[in-house]
């Protein structure tokens, strides 16, 4: 175990605390900068929407993580910003110019949707949010004359500084890692000087932010617009990597798998929303090869266990129907987040501290740990 | 003209009087106590002056400025801090940020310079790291600096709640039953505390309190209240023994 010893006041502001961040982080960006020569393209392409989820994921992690206020609507901001490109990209506007309109406008959209939700905590925030989505869906598909209504709007190549970034190049690989970074590095910024600890604060206790002099109203604002900006700076690169963007793309399932990501990642801390990414990216390929696969297998295991070709072949077919179901993605989702909040409520990210621990420790580890101790019940007359 | 002042300050819920017409003032480096019993209205006095609850009726002067209709967060700004009887920490940050947060009405830094983190909010984070020690230093909170707060014992945390209200430099500071839930040891500790708050960080306390030893220790001067009134004003010797409080307590 490493023992950090503190002689300055520095110590305690630093994003890397020790060398070893160094070292783990520099091997880290060190493979995603070769990952382009290493990986093969549909590798890649599943790694640059890692790097959107994410980004999109730290955005959530700002508002639901950090200030405390549930949204299922940052698949409505990711559609303002996908569309606002494109919407711009059709007078030539360059694409640094319209980048930052997309999220500038989405960044001033999610405060106006803060404003009304400065009253309502919980579930009735959360059915704003999704109130606010579906608004925003049904105005993608009914005025044509800007977002070309159901038929969708394609989204032209991306051209950065007069050069042609293709939406499968490394080029715009490294353009979707440099903004997640950049958002990372700003959040943990934020995180570490008195608006970040304001958001925490308010998240914890209202009332004690208030009377510590956190004007809780434009903060919970703030965060709104932080997170709904950075959204839409992830959904110029989503309308960039799709090439085509419609509204069924941006349905409330998009927003459910936002906060799959950081339920799933982990809440607490900003690797949650990369690690959360991962998993609900890599998760769909796994799924399509369960849908293709499993109903061959368990009809070959079936034929082992001695079951004539007929009903094999029956089995297969039956699984088959039953793989193909309409929803049963969702269900699937659900189910994953049902088993993570029961057993797992920390996510992966805190999965991981706890191998770490136990390994750090070894043999030392409790299960007891981490076990969660609600000692005093808070006061909630104050609310 | 008073320190600060409450004018025939009143809270009705309905027909309920939880605060009724109480008028009082506090002089600067005094310690004011609030005594009463249960329900007679000395948390609502607490919640109007940190606009929690809004005044039915009545005004609330500080330094002779009206603060009746100021914003609940311009209230710290003004300089008055308060702890909550039930404790109001956030659970799930450390101590440290805990007390950082205190430091919020002196925060002038802005988002854009801390996107960035510019070498000015640097700076700024270290002269609020060293009030923050300054006050770790006072009550004693060393061992507890990076721990969080939904693992620390109740006592910890009372002193903690204390900790950040001084944290933002209060010129009044509001103790919502400073002593609640401690044991002996640690009300005695908190005894001391106020007093070296009045002597030697020279801040204003106006205090509820249950525990009449308490009181007794730390007060200048007692009000007592009941069902929302003034009953009886003055040094602690005098109001215990004041036949209205005396009836109040006991029963006539």
């Amino acid at each position: 175990m490493r023992f950090l010893f503190k002689t300055d006041y520095e110590d305690d502001i630093k994003l890397f605390p020790h060398s070893g961040y160094f070292v783990s982080y520099g091997i880290l960006i060190a493979l995603l900068l070769i990952a382009p020569y290493m990986l093969s393209s549909y590798l890649m392409s599943q790694l640059v929407f890692v790097c959107i989820y994410a980004t999109v994921g730290v955005a959530l992690l700002i508002l639901t993580g950090f200030t405390g206020q549930a949204s299922l609507g940052h698949a409505a901001f990711l559609a303002i910003g996908a569309y606002t490109a494109a919407y711009l990209q059709k007078y030539n506007v360059p694409f640094p110019v319209y980048f930052l309109a997309a999220g500038g406008l989405t960044g001033i959209i999610g405060a106006m949707v803060g404003f009304p939700a400065l009253r309502l905590t919980g579930i009735y925030l959360v059915i704003a949010t999704i109130s606010f989505a579906l608004i925003v869906e049904e105005i993608l598909a009914r005025w044509e004359s800007v977002t070309n209504g159901n038929e969708g709007m394609r989204v032209k190549t991306l051209s950065l500084l007069g050069v042609t970034v293709p939406r499968d190049s490394p080029t715009f690989y490294y353009l979707c890692l440099a903004v997640l970074v950049l958002t990372i590095v700003g959040t943990l910024n934020l995180l570490r000087s008195p608006t970040g600890r304001a958001f925490v604060a308010i998240r914890d206790s209202e009332t004690a932010a208030r009377s510590m002099g956190v004007n809780v109203a434009l903060y919970k604002v703030k965060s709104f617009a932080i997170s709904a900006a950075i959204t839409g700076f992830a959904g110029v690169l989503f309308a960039h990597k799709l090439s085509f963007i419609s509204p069924e793309m941006f349905t409330l399932q998009l927003s459910i798998e936002f906060i799959i990501v950081i339920l799933i990642g982990g809440t607490f801390s900003l690797h949650g929303a990369v690690l959360g990414a991962i998993f609900i990216v890599m998760i769909d390929p796994f799924l399509t090869y369960l849908k293709d696969d499993m109903p061959g297998i368990i009809a070959g295991i079936a034929a082992t266990f001695g079951a004539g070709p007929a009903t094999a072949g029956n089995i297969q077919s039956k699984v088959a129907a039953f793989a193909s179901l309409n929803g049963l993605k969702g269900a699937i989702y659900g189910i994953i987040i049902v088993l993570f909040v029961l057993f797992e409520p920390l996510g992966l990210y805190g999965r991981w501290l706890k191998i770490k621990l136990f390994f750090q420790l070894f043999p030392l580890y409790k299960r007891a740990t981490f076990k969660r101790q609600k000692i005093y019940v808070k006061s909630e007359r104050n609310r | 003209m008073s320190y600060f002042r409450a004018e025939n300050l009143s809270l009705h819920f309905g027909g309920l009087k939880a605060v009724d017409a109480v008028s009082f003032a506090v002089e600067k480096g005094e310690i004011l106590s609030i005594i009463g019993p249960n329900g007679a209205g000395k948390s609502s006095i607490f919640n109007l002056i940190s606009r929690i609850y809004r005044p039915t009726s009545g005004r609330i002067f500080f330094e002779d400025q009206d603060i009746t209709e100021q914003a609940p967060y311009d209230i710290a700004r003004l300089g008055i801090a308060r702890t909550f009887q039930n404790i109001e920490l956030f659970e799930n940050a450390t101590v440290l940020s805990n007390l950082l947060v205190g430091r919020h009405r002196h925060s002038t830094t802005q988002l854009w310079q801390e996107l960035l983190f510019l070498p000015s909010v640097r700076a700024n984070e270290k002269v609020h790291r060293r009030r923050v020690e300054q006050v770790i230093e006072f009550l004693d909170l060393e061992p507890y600096r990076d721990k969080l707060i939904s693992g620390l014992p109740y006592g910890v945390r009372k002193v903690i709640e204390l900790a950040r209200a001084l944290c933002s430099e209060p010129k009044l500071i509001l103790l919502d039953e400073p002593s609640s839930g401690l044991n002996v040891e640690e009300t005695d500790d908190m005894s001391f505390w106020i007093r070296d708050m009045k002597s030697e960080l020279g801040v204003t306390v106006l205090m509820v309190e249950h525990d009449m030893s308490l009181v007794n220790r730390v007060s200048d001067r007692v009000i007592a209240l009941n069902y929302g009134r003034v009953l009886a004003m003055g040094s602690p010797a005098e109001v215990q023994q004041h036949p209205d409080v005396v009836a109040a307590y006991l029963g006539a």
